[in-house]
């Protein structure tokens, strides 16, 4: 058996590797500014590599790094597509941990043709590196990424200005082209932002800081990595918690499982589905380990409510509070910005799937309200958009989606479109605001009934007559309004039952005087 | 707004109010949870490929997690090559048992008695017999439209470049050029007949997070990770374990060796390596220090360069 000390320095090793948190960062510039050279570097200077694998590199028949140096671009350009072409072609991940941090990098291609794939590695970031070649200054496809960067709202970019080594390390190379991306930054604006002089294939100022470049005193890449913050305020946010299966082994049990996507959830605490907009409370975080007091973003959990109600796959649970933006936005019309990423171009009228968070809805295009473009990010006309295209279009739903803005929201906020036939993924969606359609009838947004025979008697009316109404039931008088608009926008009508701020309760003793007193009210049934 | 707080004397209300800290192991773990669920919601027939590895127990006890209360709502599918260790099929018939879990085991049955073994036909073919077709087959008597695989994107370099949803054409193909954009966490499970999507829950996962998770969650897992003294012979310079059974090469002989395996594949290809980690601890410790990768003693990997991506287009795992 091991030794008393061997066992406490097992645990405080155990306990640091534990302890760290999880950075994930993307690669984006231009094809050959040295992407997958600089990932390889930062895999090499951190002993990240395994001597077999750089071994196999080494003697690969491939390289461009010349010089007898070992090309460490092929350590992430992992297809044999790649490696004879000289190019990334789709995103590679790569993992490597420090004593601070574990890392997920996803290197992404630079060629114009693959930007779906720079898109993919991209989206889940917390921080991008932009690579800029030293020798060459910004590039068009360096703002085409720069701009995809800051549409997916990666909260951090770096610009490492690579290839010091060609330009002599030269001190007012890197700051002329340090002045250019800091007016780009602005232009699209990104709030934290670093510009780093490196040699990927040289090792300047990505592991170790640079003997050559003694004017440059800030961090190295891999300082930056280790010490950037990570967003902890998707805590602070509303609770967002879409509803990805529900969980009934037997009668006695009936679970809602899902990952929180923003907020925090608490047992015994309220929670309001969507669209239906029944209320409950959360009786039990549920999971394998044992039931939870609270759950924050990211946790997947299974949550037993304390009613029974009507929710399933595609659905949502928010909390009721008083807060403006407590509820997500309800719409079956709204605008996005899309990246298109096929080569049948996105058009005007067509009908597309549509899969935000756990929900699919069929989404036509309505219009296209403008296309950036890249370089000059002017807005311009467009009937269509080609592949790589980035435009701001709007959507009508058959369905209503509950949805945040992506800047507030990353989860709810995003969506990708499906062709229906040929099941590919077309495009990647932003969503930024609720559009208005053009007609919906005119019904009031909430109607109170004496009593709850009488709502529920309406309820039954109004869907004979093809509106969607519900009960809200168990809702404290400061929280109906939240709720009423939750369902205005859905589309559905609320009924109380008692009186309730701005609505004017109906009373009769028979479904005739019932339909009267809706007719008075411009509801015909 | 009153939020409901529970009326429990003993928790502080700190406790109440925070959620556990997000270190990577449960990150990672909350990620692959999310991925099985979205599977299970969307597929008609899922299945999970259990490969009776340390990557298929953690995968295991995921999918146990993922759907508690309730149980594993797809079969396990073993691909048996006829080649794996007897300790592997004995641990794989009692932890399905123990866990309850549906389990079907698929062998291709004409090869294995056509007597098809590496030696004589070469690893690659040997693979492409026992192990792709097998569970091509394999996946299309069951009608499975969806299959999980442990895979990890840190095992190989084809691999980095898969997707966590792998699209697989109507006879079971890779095509790495031309794969489904995958955005944040939203992943396209639209398929036509025929087709079907390779579904990675663990794509994130190092050896290392793998190792740590199996400490601290206390997964079982096949007494030949650990090490003891075993009979092997010493082939082409790899620790090949014997058994009764084992067919010995001219110039042979078996010595006892200290040994574990790091990867667990069929006999006559995986190789053991020398060590004397024989609790979890130890092989943590041990993991750290090395210098070389666990895919190194399969021999299947390194027939040339590429190989592995060759096999993935072919339809392995
Ligand atoms: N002199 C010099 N050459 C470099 C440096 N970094 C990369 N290169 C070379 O630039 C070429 C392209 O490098 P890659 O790393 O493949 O470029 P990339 O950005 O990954 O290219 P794509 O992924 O295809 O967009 C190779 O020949 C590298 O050896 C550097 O710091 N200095
Ligand atoms: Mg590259």
């Amino acid at each position: 058996m091991a030794t008393a000390s061997a066992v406490t320095d097992f645990r405080a090793f155990l306990d640091s590797h534990l302890d760290r948190e999880l950075l994930r960062f993307t690669t984006a510039g231009s094809v050959d500014d040295g992407k997958s050279t600089l990932i390889g570097r930062l895999l090499h200077d951190t002993k990240s590599v395994y001597e077999d694998q750089l071994a196999s590199v080494a003697k690969s028949r491939v390289n461009r790094a010349g010089s007898g140096r070992v090309d460490l671009s092929l350590l992430t350009d992992g297809l044999r597509a790649e490696r004879e072409q000289g190019i990334t072609i789709d995103v590679a991940y790569r993992y490597f941990a420090t004593a601070k941090r574990k890392f997920i990098i996803a290197d992404t291609p630079g060629h114009e043709q693959y930007t779906r794939n720079m898109a993919t590695g991209a989206s889940t970031a917390d921080v991008a590196i932009v690579l800029v070649d030293g020798s060459k200054g910004i590039l068009p496809q360096s703002r085409r990424h720069s701009f995809i960067a800051s549409l997916l709202g990666i909260p951090h970019v770096v610009a490492a200005v690579n290839k010091m080594d060609l330009v002599g390390y030269d001190e007012a190379k890197f700051r002329a082209i340090e002045a250019d991306f800091r007016t780009l930054a602005k232009r699209l604006g990104l709030r934290s932002v670093q510009i780093i002089p490196v040699s990927a294939l040289e090792g300047d100022n990505v592991v170790t800081a640079s003997a050559n470049m003694p004017w440059y005193t800030g961090p190295t890449l891999l300082d930056y990595l280790e010490t950037v913050p990570l967003r902890e305020h998707v805590a602070d946010q509303p609770l967002r918690f879409p509803v990805q299966l529900v969980v009934r082994p037997d009668r006695t049990f009936r679970g809602f499982a899902g990952q929180v996507a923003s907020g925090i959830v608490r047992a015994g605490q309220h929670v309001v589905a969507l669209p239906s907009g029944r209320r409950t409370q959360v009786k039990r975080i549920v999971t394998w380990d044992g039931d939870l007091k609270a759950a924050g973003p990211g946790e997947s959990v299974t949550l037993e409510l304390a009613d029974e109600i009507d929710l399933s796959r595609g659905e949502m649970l928010i909390s009721p509070d008083a807060h403006s933006n407590s509820v997500p936005t309800v719409s079956t019309a709204f605008g996005a910005k899309v990246v298109w990423m096929h080569e049948e171009p996105l058009e005007v009228g067509k009908t597309y799937l549509l899969k935000q968070t756990s929900r699919v809805v069929r989404a036509e295009v309505k219009r296209i309200s403008y296309r950036v473009d890249v370089n000059s990010l002017e807005h311009l006309d467009a009937t269509e958009l080609k592949m790589n295209d980035i435009a701001e279009v709007e959507f009508e739903t058959n369905l209503p989606l509950f949805f945040d803005a992506y800047r507030e929201n990353r989860v709810t906020g995003a969506a990708i479109l499906i062709d229906p036939l040929s099941n590919a993924t077309v495009g990647a969606l932003m969503i930024d605001r609720a559009v208005s359609t053009a007609t919906r009838s005119d019904l009031p947004a909430l109607l109170a009934a004496a009593h709850i025979d009488l709502a529920e008697r309406l309820r039954e009316m109004l869907a004979a007559a093809g509106h969607r109404a519900v009960v809200l039931h168990g809702f404290s008088p400061e929280e109906v309004p939240v709720a009423v608009r939750a369902l205005q926008l859905a589309g559905v009508l609320a009924i109380v039952a008692g009186a309730v701020e701005g609505a004017t309760v109906l009373n009769a003793s028979d479904d005739a005087g019932l339909i009267a007193a809706l007719a008075e009210m411009g509801v015909t049934v | 707004m009153s939020t409901l707080l529970p009326t429990d004397a003993t928790s502080s209300v700190a406790e109440l109010l925070t959620p556990r800290k997000m270190d990577h192991l449960r990150a990672l773990e909350a990620e692959s949870i999310f991925i099985l669920r979205e599977a299970v919601a969307e597929f008609a027939r899922p299945v999970m490929l259990y490969s009776i590895g340390k990557d298929s127990s953690v995968m295991l006890r995921l999918a146990q997690k993922a759907f508690y209360p309730g149980k594993i709502p797809f079969p396990l599918l073993h691909i048996d090559t006829s080649y794996k260790f007897p300790e592997m099929i004995s641990f794989r018939d009692n932890y399905a048992k123990e866990i309850g879990a549906d389990l079907i085991v698929h062998r291709n049955e004409k090869a294995i008695a056509d007597g098809a073994n590496p030696h004589d036909l070469g690893t690659q073919n040997c693979c492409g017999l026992l192990k792709t077709r097998a569970l091509l087959d394999g996946l299309e008597a069951g009608g499975f439209d969806a299959a999980f695989g442990g895979a990890r994107r840190d095992e190989e370099k084809s691999r980095a470049k898969e997707r966590v949803y792998s699209f697989r054409d109507g006879n079971g193909q890779w095509d790495p050029k031309n794969q489904r954009p995958e955005l944040w966490q939203i992943y396209n499970s639209r398929l036509r007949k025929g087709e079907s999507i390779r579904v990675f829950p663990l794509s994130n996962w190092t050896e290392l997070d793998i190792w740590l998770y199996l400490y601290t969650e206390q997964i079982p897992i096949v007494p030949l990770y650990f090490a003891r003294e075993r009979e092997a012979v010493i082939r082409a310079g790899q620790i090949t374990l014997t058994y009764p059974e084992t067919r010995l090469l001219p110039g042979e002989k078996i010595e006892t060796v200290m040994c574990r395996m790091r990867s667990l594949g069929c006999m006559p290809c995986t190789g053991a390596i020398r060590s004397e980690a024989d609790t979890l601890e130890k092989i943590i410790a041990e993991l750290i220090s090395f210098r070389r990768s666990e895919r190194e003693n399969r021999a299947i990997d390194h027939d040339e360069e590429g190989s592995m991506e060759t096999k993935k287009r072919e339809g392995y795992f």
